[in-house]
């Protein structure tokens, strides 16, 4: 092959390269203009104020549905963090053996389970002893999933901190765990909140493991025993319902979801940029 | 002493959260278990062979949901993975250099878009398409193939192949830009000073070099494929059917359950899906667990 059709082949594949980067933000932004075009059409302000209407009654809001999604990422957030911190901890600063190898591995294989056995497992764990769907079976889900991801950002971020900044609090005479929780930990800020910030993005978004633990209500609930409505599964019931009024408000609800998304990403972000991970 | 009695309270704090992290995946793995005894008991190996779904009769098998489950992978993978590659490559080694950082960001929001908003795309937006323009297009000058013949409905194994194989890319372009980085400067320069032009020194040493990570990368996205649940029920089509047209309605492990776990009134309809779960649990675990081993020991050997 002489050098001008290798170097024609070479601006070939290079153009096909750049081709397929086009067409994965092209999808992207169809989604968004998608969501954009039909969410905001259907935005108004009763969708914040008002309960589920039946169908044919005008009017209807999801304002429920918006508080149960806060509702259970608060849920899954109490219980998730502070056990996804901890076991990252014991990975980075006591474990030097089988346990935290494991604990590693076993947490990156566990973010990649399907959400859905998740919700299967809760069911059996939590729904079917207490003999309804709940709010907190749903909450209980959602930690489960957010646990791996919490787990990999603390390591990571404790992982950037030099050793130097241990042996100077030790040498002070401060006791390990107390070095982990006024040195370590602060200075690995950053980088926890990006994370922390990602997860609840994610499991703000999850549908699966919902459907059969926290289910759906129509109604105000703020007890943790009791069904609650989310975004998520609201709009997935609203957007297979055969009602154009219902679909519509789908389409308003997926708009808001992606937006609430979208904000907690881009924070996300800027804050791991604005402070600068630890170096 | 006090000294040492908070040292003991933290380091056990720590221990059992990460203890807890290993004994809920075995929990899960045991209760699935407990959870399908009943249908192992009623259909044996049966369950996996045969291909009948019918809750009033109560008999069940798994082949139908298994079997959709492969081809909306497959057909993830297909279309998904060369496009992944492609996005790697164009990140790590063709765009200017400060453009990668906004540009890996695009693909990252990729990745956090809720697999809600994929299925509600992929029903009202996508699926019109495939159904009058894709569908008889491919109908029309590939109608030769089995895959391509019948009326296309727009929901069915196709649209969920598509709309899988947009939702693994983030996955997919995401690990192996990583490994892509990994691969030393030098190596490429020296490719260059060989006089290998760009692509030469991309498929050659590159991607050479990466090999090994990008098909970790495809496995991962692979398991993603497999366990994706909302975005594929809504556009399946939700019929326990085996057919080779790629236009048809189909069923998939995780839909299934989506679909009728709730409404499960038998005994039997309940364990058979919980069954079900648990093939998709071995299913992906295995998958993911091979890959990770992998990839942790590649990394670290570095």
């Amino acid at each position: 092959m002489n050098y001008r059709v290798r170097k024609i082949i070479s601006n070939i594949m290079l153009f096909l390269c750049t081709l397929s980067f086009i067409i994965g933000s092209f999808f992207l932004f169809w989604i968004l203009g998608d969501l954009l075009r039909k969410g905001i059409s259907s935005i108004n302000l009763n969708l914040f104020i008002e309960l589920p209407k039946p169908p044919g009654v005008p009017g209807g809001g999801i304002a429920n549905a918006i508080v149960g999604t806060f509702v259970l990422a608060i849920i899954a957030s109490s219980i998730g963090i502070p056990i996804g911190i901890l076991s990252g901890i014991y990975i980075v600063e006591y474990g030097n053996n089988k346990i935290s190898f494991w604990t590693r591995f076993i947490s990156e294989v566990l973010s990649g389970i399907p959400t859905i056995i998740i919700g299967v497992f809760v069911y059996i764990l939590v729904v079917i002893p207490m003999k309804r769907f709940s709010a907190l079976a749903g909450g209980i889900a959602l930690s489960i999933i957010m646990i791996p991801t919490i787990t990999k950002v603390t390591e990571e971020s404790l992982k950037m901190i030099p050793n130097s900044v241990r042996e100077a609090s030790y040498a002070l005479g401060v006791p390990k765990w107390r070095t982990i929780i006024k040195i370590v930990l602060p200075s690995a800020s950053s980088g926890l909140v990006t994370g922390i910030m990602t997860a609840l993005a994610r499991i703000m978004g999850e549908t699966a493991p919902l459907l059969f633990t926290s289910l759906n209500n129509s109604f105000w609930n703020i007890r943790l025993d009791q069904p609650i409505a989310s975004l998520t599964v609201q709009i997935f019931n609203y957007a297979m319902s055969p009602y154009k009024e219902w679909k519509s408000i789908a389409w308003a609800g997926a708009f808001i979801l992606v937006l609430i998304i979208l904000i907690l990403n881009v924070l996300a972000k800027y804050y791991a940029r604005k402070r600068g991970y630890y170096e | 002493m006090k000294r040492d009695l908070g040292e003991k309270i933290f380091k056990g704090l720590t221990f059992i959260s990460s203890i807890l992290i290993l004994i809920s995946v075995a929990f899960i793995f045991y209760e699935l278990i407990i959870g399908s005894l009943p249908s192992i008991k009623a259909f044996g190996w049966k369950f996996l062979i045969e291909s009948i779904w019918d809750p009033i009769a109560e008999r069940f098998s798994a082949l139908p949901s298994i079997y959709g489950t492969i081809i909306t992978s497959i057909i993830a993978l297909i279309i998904g993975f060369p496009i992944s590659i492609g996005i790697a490559i164009f990140i790590s080694e063709i765009c200017p250099y400060y453009l990668r950082q906004p540009l890996s960001f695009i693909i990252e929001l990729l990745g956090a878009i809720p697999s809600i908003i994929y299925g509600m795309w992929g029903l009202f937006t996508l699926a019109p398409i495939i159904q009058l323009k894709i569908g008889p297009f491919l109908n029309k000058y590939l109608g030769f193939l089995p895959f391509f013949q019948g009326y296309p409905l727009g929901v069915g194994y196709l649209t969920a192949g598509i709309v899988l194989a947009i939702m693994i890319i983030p996955t997919i372009s995401s690990i192996s830009r990583e490994i892509i980085m990994l691969v030393p400067k030098e190596q490429r320069e020296g490719a260059l000073a060989l006089g290998m032009t760009k692509w030469e020194m991309i498929s050659k040493v590159v991607l050479g070099n990466a090999k090994g990570g990008i098909i970790a990368g495809g496995m991962l996205g692979l398991g993603r494929a497999l366990g994706e649940t909302m975005a594929v029920t809504m556009v399946i089509g939700n019929a326990p059917n085996i057919s080779i047209s790629l236009f048809s309605p189909g069923y998939t492990i995780s839909s299934t359950i989506a679909n009728e776990f709730t409404e499960a009134v038998g005994k039997l309809h309940l364990s058979s899906l919980i069954e079900l779960a648990l093939i998709l649990f071995f299913i992906t675990f295995f998958t993911i667990a091979f890959t990770r081993y992998f990839i942790i020991k590649r990394i670290e050997k570095r």
